[in-house]
């Protein structure tokens, strides 16, 4: 047994919340430089600049990457060697938000009541946490603060069978004309395929957010399916802001999850291009 | 893109009508700042046949909550969010004199009509690129509804802030499919 306490998660997750909202990954720094560099359309060629520039000035400024510092998703990967000490991991991730976002000026957009706009919580919290039991005597930990903008832009679809492959190709293509440019293109396509319709979702998300940009699903049948997907977004011409251009997304991941034979569960996470996250391991 | 177009505040109509979908603007002057619950509260002041907080002959909305102010900056990250939430205002504030507005994201035939009505267009700023819009914020000063935090009105004065004539006076538009 390995004894981890709530200070030390508190204080690594409120370190993670800043680090995320003012540092792109130099995976999705690199994505937006290629694509910079294949764009022709003027507008579209600006727009890559200014998402540069703006990932440059972070650092700088100390101002966070997109007003929108979003609600805070934790994938916590628990070590099942590991004894939590001081508090549940819920409070502690809850009170690294807190700090967090208090001390790095971030954003507080959180209501604790859907339907009640005056119920602001005042400090981001609560997040929402996934928690997987692992090998091991460690905690994972990946903060990865999510805007409204593109959150609202996701989807899922219980398929039936008989939809197969190009009924995913067709819900995931006809969701990202329907939003256009809402979510903050160029995209990152997060797809869950399989399992249950909460499964897919969670899917979804994980592959957007713990895979790092642009590699590819060791399946290869997996794999292929995430090429077709990335051209057939891009064939699009949404293109940056909507405004036109080939960089509709920046990457397409798909993940899967066996699935009942009645069933074909597909979800589709949309993530903005300032695909923000920080995983820190105690 | 060719060269910018520079606007200033209050927004005439023979400006606003001038622009074309696709042409890129720089704004001097000032922005109003208004959200969901703000244009409300707006909504709410019109119904109840009470003035707005602020001059809207000419004015120019922005769709933006920041990011709180850090020590020595007049506003943290100040980005644009996502236009459509605030389609069912948006042409009950023209028709009151509001010129403009700047957001991100497509908007309703019924806001697309009101530009026309009204001489009025829509612009689009970068979404994500907070920080770099905030350079070109010089100061922001409460206006009304504070206890709405970030959504609160604040009125911006900026100096040639950048955005993109996405649906003008003319029924054109510059996003990808649109006719």
């Amino acid at each position: 047994m390995r004894t981890i306490d709530f200070e030390t998660i508190a204080s690594a997750v409120a370190s993670a919340c800043i680090e995320a909202n003012l540092h792109l990954p130099p995976d999705v720094l690199a994505a937006l430089q290629e694509a910079l560099e294949q764009e022709t359309a003027p507008t579209a060629r600006s727009i890559l600049a200014d998402l540069l520039e703006n990932a440059r000035l972070t650092p700088e400024t100390g101002l966070p990457l997109c007003q929108d510092t979003g609600l805070v998703t934790v994938f916590a990967d628990v070590g099942q060697e590991v004894h939590l000490v001081g508090g549940t991991l819920g409070e502690a991730v809850n009170e690294g938000v807190r700090r967090g976002y208090a001390e790095g000026l971030l954003r507080k957009s959180i209501l604790a009541k859907p339907l009640d706009r005056a119920s602001n919580t005042g400090d981001n919290t609560p997040a929402v946490l996934h928690v997987r039991l692992v090998e091991g005597d460690r905690l994972r930990l990946t903060v990865a603060p999510k805007g409204g903008g593109s959150e609202n832009a996701s989807a899922v679809w219980l398929l039936t069978p008989a939809q197969g492959r190009q009924g995913v190709i067709d819900a995931v293509v006809g969701r990202i004309r329907e939003v256009g440019g809402r979510p903050c293109p160029p995209l990152i396509l997060g797809v869950g395929l399989g399992g249950s319709f909460e499964e897919a979702a969670i899917q979804a998300k994980r592959a957007v957010v713990l895979r790092p940009l642009r590699q590819p699903n060791p399946d290869t049948d997996l794999a292929a399916l995430e090429a077709d997907l990335l051209e057939a977004a891009n064939a699009t011409g949404i293109g940056p802001m909507g405004l036109g251009g080939r960089t509709t997304a920046l990457g397409v991941h798909v993940e899967s999850y066996p699935c009942h034979i009645a069933s074909l569960p597909l979800a589709l996470s949309v993530q903005c291009h300032s695909a923000r996250h920080k995983t820190v391991e105690l | 893109m060719s060269e910018a177009i520079r606007l200033s505040t209050p927004l005439t109509a023979e400006a606003a009508t001038s622009l074309q979908a696709g042409d890129a603007v720089l704004i001097s002057g000032h922005l109003y700042t208004a959200r969901d619950a703000a244009h409300k509260r707006l909504r709410d002041l019109l119904d109840a046949g009470e003035p707005l907080p602020f001059d809207p002959e000419g004015a120019l909305i922005y769709y933006c909550g920041p990011t709180p102010a850090p020590p020595g900056r007049p506003i943290g990250s100040a980005g644009p969010t996502t236009s459509s939430r605030m389609d069912g205002y948006a042409p009950l504030l023209h028709a009151y004199g509001v010129r403009a507005t700047l957001g991100k994201g497509p908007r309703s035939a019924a806001v697309r009509a009101a530009l026309q009505e009204h001489s009025a267009v829509y612009l689009v700023a970068v979404g994500g690129v907070g920080a770099l819009l905030a350079e070109r914020i010089v100061a922001a000063e409460l206006v009304a509804f504070e206890d709405l935090g970030t959504e609160a009105i604040r009125r911006l004065t900026v100096e040639d802030f950048p955005a993109i004539v996405t649906y003008d006076s003319h029924g054109g538009s510059a996003f990808a499919g649109d006719d």
